[in-house]
């Protein structure tokens, strides 16, 4: 079995399997009344976290191929990106169906009003074009360079999404601030590596004083 | 022409018909239950850990409510009370060894008796009397919980309230070793809370002991708690050690922690969101769908009056 062959027969389809344990626990635990007093609000914090963590899972991909060297991991980020979408998704229909019965006008005013809910919102809506155009033929039909340019958007539907839980926290802001933080980081990563590679081939040497380096003669 | 609109309270709900149809012997009941209340120290006493302990002799009292009551199970498993963590499961499991007992009562300010007092003398003089109320959370959940309790005006009027009286500031021990929630400054510790002396002397208005006819669980507030029930949960400060009384008001806990969201009132109100979230309705705990929310949590008949003249958005 080559490398690529390892990955997509093996590894992928474990993978498949663990991003859908957190549905299967809140399957379980739902079927077990194991949500607790507020079974809604659980199922909408736990299917909201894992938005959130895969959405963070999937941006650290790039970086970890970088460090590690290894670039089979790319063939993983589609369908990380992916759960993020699925996960999210579930939240949103919690929101829409249940918390507001499908009343369009109480929705309208709740998006409007509650800055929170509005940030919420865009992020989700940022993210459907981000998932159809995520199949092969829309990577081809809209070009490289143009897909690239469109798929840089989920830096904002990240940050959004972790604006989103911090503003809705009453006092205890630990938790979307551990977000908040790993976010940070694979974002300065990336910021960090674009201004290495913004600078001429020959900067570190320049950046030497022309008077410390000894004449060859 | 007269227009009649149905009320959101049923007048069932004001007096319980059956309490009414039979008054004479509640009234017996009633001083059956003050002979019974005697006993209760003694009851507590027996009771190494306080909580949990069947209560004697109480009376039903008034406002009662006709709804479902929100089952023991989640009463005391869904508790916001940061003091013992911040996620609504924690204060069950981290509050299991808070020792209530002994408990002093300080009570102190613009009164003629100041005293502090063991927390069985504090409660003795009076009849306990179960109160069904209904319970709306800021964070839009609500519940309705047959609470054990006295009127606090009962209470107040032994202290003995000047006329520099106008505030009374409620506070929870302060003890981080015992309360791990109080060892990271998520709220300035210790909780304060604070009424008007009319919503104080208010006959809504009790200090809780219990719930379900027994003592309060250690998570609900042990030993001593306020139920405010027009008013969103937070005001209902639990584990309070002191009771002041005050010629301004208190600065509460919320109030400290976020000016803009959380105001001295802090009435249920529908039509005044919180900044962040709209209160115009709530999920009753056991429900799927939300429910509106009513005016002062469906209290408005008994104390709309209490805010007559103000601007509820200001004085949210």
């Amino acid at each position: 079995m080559t490398q690529t062959e390892w990955v997509q027969r093996v590894i992928k389809p474990v993978i498949f399997l663990m991003c859908l344990i957190p549905l299967a626990l809140l399957v379980w635990d739902a079927l077990n009344n194991h949500l607790g007093a507020n079974p809604i609000e659980k199922v909408t914090r736990r299917t909201g976290d894992w938005t959130l963590r895969f959405l963070l899972i999937t941006l650290a991909i790039t970086p970890a191929r970088r460090l590690s060297g290894w670039n089979g991991l790319m063939r993983l980020r589609r369908m990380l990106g992916l759960f993020a979408f699925f996960y999210a998704c579930l939240h949103f229909i919690i929101y829409i169906g249940i918390d507001q019965s499908l009343d369009m006008t109480e929705i309208i005013k709740d998006v409007i009003k509650h800055k929170y809910v509005t940030v919420g919102f865009a992020s989700f809506l940022l993210l459907i074009p981000l998932a159809a155009t995520s199949t092969n033929a829309m990577m081809k039909r809209l070009g490289g360079r143009r897909w690239q340019q469109l798929h840089k958007s989920v830096y904002a539907i990240a940050i959004g999404g972790v604006i989103h839980y911090l503003w809705l926290v009453k006092a205890d802001l630990r938790e979307p601030l551990i977000y908040a933080a790993i976010l940070a980081v694979l974002l300065g990563y990336r910021l960090w590596v674009k201004q290495r590679q913004a600078l001429p081939p020959n900067a570190v040497r320049s950046s030497i004083h022309p008077s410390a380096i000894r004449p060859t003669k | 022409m007269l227009i009649k609109k149905p009320d959101d309270i049923r007048p069932s709900e004001i007096l319980d018909q059956k309490i009414y149809l039979t008054r004479r012997e509640f009234i017996l009941n009633a001083a059956g239950a003050t002979a019974a209340a005697a006993l209760i120290p003694a009851l507590l006493a027996s009771h190494g850990a306080y909580a949990g302990a069947k209560l004697a002799g109480l009376r039903k009292g008034p406002f009662g409510t006709s709804e479902e009551l929100t089952p023991y199970e989640d009463v005391t498993h869904y508790n916001n009370f940061y003091e013992f963590g911040t996620e609504k499961e924690q204060p069950a499991i981290m509050a299991k060894n808070f020792r209530t007992k002994p408990w002093t009562v300080t009570v102190e300010g613009e009164i003629n008796k100041p005293a502090v007092y063991q927390l069985e003398d504090f409660i003795k003089p009076h009849t306990l009397e179960e109160r069904i109320y209904r319970l709306r959370c800021v964070e839009a959940w609500s519940m309705v919980i047959p609470w054990v309790g006295i009127p606090l005006a009962d209470i107040i009027k032994r202290f003995e309230p000047t006329s520099k009286a106008k505030y009374v500031e409620f506070t929870t021990l302060h003890d981080p070793v015992q309360m791990p929630g109080q060892r990271r400054a998520i709220l300035k510790w210790p909780y304060v809370e604070g009424l008007r002396i009319d919503e104080a002397m208010h006959p809504l208005t009790i200090l809780a002991v219990g719930l379900y006819g027994e003592t309060l669980p250690n998570q609900n507030g042990a030993p001593l708690r306020l139920v405010v029930p027009w008013k969103y949960g937070f005001k209902n400060i639990k584990s309070i050690v002191k009771i002041r009384f005050l010629e301004k008001p208190p600065v509460t806990a919320w109030m400290t922690a976020g000016p803009a969201e959380y105001g001295f009132y802090a009435n249920v109100n529908p039509d005044v969101d919180h900044p962040r979230w709209s209160q115009s309705r709530e999920r009753r705990i056991g429900e799927f769908f939300k429910r509106k929310t009513l005016m002062f949590n469906g209290y408005a008949e008994q104390v709309a009056h209490l805010y007559a003249h103000m601007d509820l958005n200001k004085y949210f």
